[in-house]
């Protein structure tokens, strides 16, 4: 499929519409002129899937699924977790969680999984119109949860699902468990052949996870730019910079949109230009973004010259990537995607926090514990002693859910975050 | 002389301290909050005042504190209650590590620092298991003065489990413990050691350092207190009046911090 004219047809639909007048926040320093490009790139993206059902083979994948096995054969992929955080973000949360909890599906559930099944149920999107899947991927490496909400997807939608099986990385992993995800590649094959009508070419397979490791590679070095004081960006920047790398993975698109985004970070470090005006300190943050506080958030702290320099879940892309090899794609992606930090002993995560916080000169913590990611959310509170303990940084836990707001009180969390305030401050 | 008031304005009480130049308590006040916290302020300094036998115009800063600090609009400064009841619980007894503070609608336990400052803290998450609101229901419940509460349940037998950790179902399950015959104090005994193993989680997660002090309202219930000192072992410092720490905590924050009263950002201490 070509691009069958969609920016043209962007530009209608820009017609009419009233931009709405942002305020300039006093506290921020001039914004990244990328944020443009990348609305433009996923705002195309979003309105291509309008074309995409019959002309392109269609997968709904997790966000930790090892995408670049698709790629070869021409799949339109999308993410029903960002379609989550889109929705979230929109403020349409509770409403179609509602309509999810309507049939049945407990409110302990995800958000994101009652998301994508209200919008199953209720056909509403912000995004327009989703394209029916062909094919759903899902990998166990970010939760338990994909693999349930992707099989009542599968019985809905009467198609196949692929369920790509990572075995949790307790110590280390082995020769054995990294034979078994490569025998689940080698089963895939076949299937994704005869969905997508097309014949499986290694050489194509090895060229998408060069683009998306090298892809990594640049969003890694996206968010080290934040390790410079002013940090040029804040994480509320990176949640929303994050989307390619998440669900453009492999593509050459993904590649070339953080080649320019670095250069404008890196030139903004060497003219000493900070994401906000007066960055007094430095935090780091710990699980999904608060996709319907983001804003509320960011000039919150922002107003108290605190920047959120580093996140354990921006990174999470960035993390082990690295570790792709094109010689060897179906080894080294094994091990790329078994050792992602949802599917890590919690000592990785407290030795990577540590990292994080020594590297990005981190003042003090903010973790969100949210109630639609347990695997995200447990330990936490271990892990918050154990790094006052070792590092002496002073931490604050909230209490909130990363898409429904129903589960967020404003009252609670002020007063937690004003108190970790009051205690930064001395 | 200066004076300096500290308001705290919680969910259930609104508490006064005022103290004077010398940094003695010489007026405090405890009324209902009722339906507008505006009020209740104004109500509540107004009494305390009079306790002390000043006029408003004595006063040379007032801090807010509690979830009704916003609508206080004669404070010069505000700050969470969390940094007030560490301060209050440290100036009251020098040695505290660790203050748990159980109130209205939410408890927490704080680490104290050096100087009485906020070292790490944590609170009950989005519910009111673990709160005085939950022994205030349940006190209704079972027709007791919420505070005859503890002393009745010292003189328990025996005790029976309350498992529901959910205000809404403990209470439903109160209701058939009642229609069991179960005995008052027995009940009682059990809803309190429902709270402290609520509380105790907190403890745990933040670690006991130094020695414990308690505050809030349900200090003032002995039921909770004997419990709670069983489970750590030691006694607990309490205050008489356990309720107006916070207030207090606002009071000696007004004294030390606030040199200029138009301070924007009462956060940044000027000194």
């Amino acid at each position: 499929m070509k691009d069958l004219g969609a920016p043209a047809l962007m530009g209608i639909s820009r017609v009419g519409k009233k931009m709405r007048p942002i305020k300039p926040d006093p506290h921020f320093g001039p914004p990244l002129k990328c944020t443009r490009r990348l609305k433009d790139i996923m705002t195309r993206h979003y309105f291509l899937s309008r074309y995409a059902e019959g002309a392109k083979p269609v997968a709904w994948v997790t966000s930790g699924a090892p995408v670049e096995v698709l790629r070869p054969f021409g799949f339109y992929t999308v993410y029903p977790e960002n379609h989550g955080a889109l929705c979230g973000a929109k403020k349409m949360g509770p409403e179609l969680c509602a309509v999810a909890e309507e049939h049945g599906y407990h409110q302990d559930l995800c958000s994101y999984a009652r998301i994508d099944l209200g919008h199953y149920f209720s056909g509403k999107t912000p995004a327009g119109k989703l394209p029916k899947p062909d094919l759903l991927f899902a990998s166990n490496n970010i939760c338990q949860t994909v693999a349930y909400w992707y099989k009542a997807l599968s019985h809905y939608l009467k198609v196949p699902l692929i369920l790509f099986d990572t075995p949790y990385n307790f110590r280390e992993i082995t020769d054995s468990d990294i034979s078994y995800m490569v025998r689940q590649f080698e089963e895939m094959i076949p299937v994704l052949e005869q969905v997508s009508g097309r014949q499986f070419n290694y050489r194509k397979l090895q060229e998408y996870v060069s683009v998306a490791k090298d892809a990594s590679i640049t969003w890694g070095a996206v968010l080290a730019t934040m390790k410079a004081r002013p940090a040029p960006m804040t994480i509320f920047d990176a949640f929303g910079h994050m989307v390619p790398i998440v669900s453009l993975r492999g593509l050459p698109l993904a590649l070339e949109y953080y080649r320019t985004l670095l250069a404008e970070l890196r030139e903004r470090v060497t003219r000493g230009v900070g994401a906000i005006k007066h960055e007094r300190k430095r935090l780091m943050w710990d699980n999904i973004a608060i996709w319907y506080k983001m804003r509320d958030h960011s000039s919150l702290f922002a107003g108290q010259g605190m920047n959120f320099v580093t996140a354990t879940y921006t990174n999470a892309w960035a993390e082990t990537t690295p570790y792709m090899d094109e010689n060897r794609p179906f080894e080294s992606m094994a091990r790329a995607y078994s050792l992602v930090i949802l599917n890590n002993n919690l000592n990785s995560r407290l030795e990577l926090m540590e990292r994080l916080i020594k590297e990005y000169q981190v003042d003090g913590l903010v973790i969100h514990s949210a109630r639609s990611c347990k695997p995200y959310s447990v330990g936490q509170y271990d892990l918050k002693r154990l790094l006052m303990e070792r590092l002496e940084v002073p931490s604050v836990i909230i209490e909130a859910d990363i898409a429904d707001s129903r589960a967020y009180s404003e009252e609670q969390t002020r007063t937690r975050l004003e108190a970790f305030f009051e205690a930064m401050e001395g | 002389m200066d004076y300096f008031a500290g308001i705290d304005v919680g969910s259930l009480s609104t508490d006064v301290v005022i103290l004077n130049g010398g940094g003695e308590v010489c007026g405090h006040s405890i009324i209902e909050t009722g339906a507008n916290s505006t009020e209740a302020s104004e109500d509540a300094l107004e009494k305390a005042l009079a306790q002390a036998g000043i006029g408003r115009g004595d006063l040379a800063k007032i801090v807010a504190t509690g979830y009704g600090r916003v609508s206080v609009p004669l404070a010069d400064g505000k700050f969470t209650e969390i940094s007030c009841h560490a301060l209050g619980a440290y100036y009251l007894f020098p040695d505290t590590g660790t203050v748990i503070d159980i109130g209205g609608q939410d408890s927490k336990v704080i680490r104290v620092g050096e100087g009485g400052k906020v070292v790490d803290f944590t609170m009950n998450d989005k519910c009111a298991a673990g709160t005085g609101r939950f022994l205030e229901v349940m006190a209704a419940k079972l027709r007791v003065p919420l505070g005859e509460m503890g002393d009745l349940s010292l003189h328990a037998k025996g005790e029976v489990q309350i498992s529901s950790v959910c205000t809404v179902f403990a209470e439903s399950e109160v209701v058939s413990l009642v229609a069991r015959n179960h005995p008052r104090e027995e009940i009682l005994r059990g809803l309190h050691r429902a709270i402290v193993s609520r509380v105790w989680s907190m403890v745990k997660s933040i670690g006991v350092s130094g020695e414990v002090a308690m505050t809030g309202g349900v200090a003032k219930n002995s039921g909770v207190v004997v419990l709670m000192e069983e489970r750590l072992g030691k006694p607990i410092h309490i205050h008489s009046e356990p309720q107006i720490i916070g207030a207090l905590g606002a009071a000696l924050l007004a004294k030390r911090n606030l040199g200029d009263s138009r301070a924007k950002n009462p956060l940044k201490s000027p000194g």
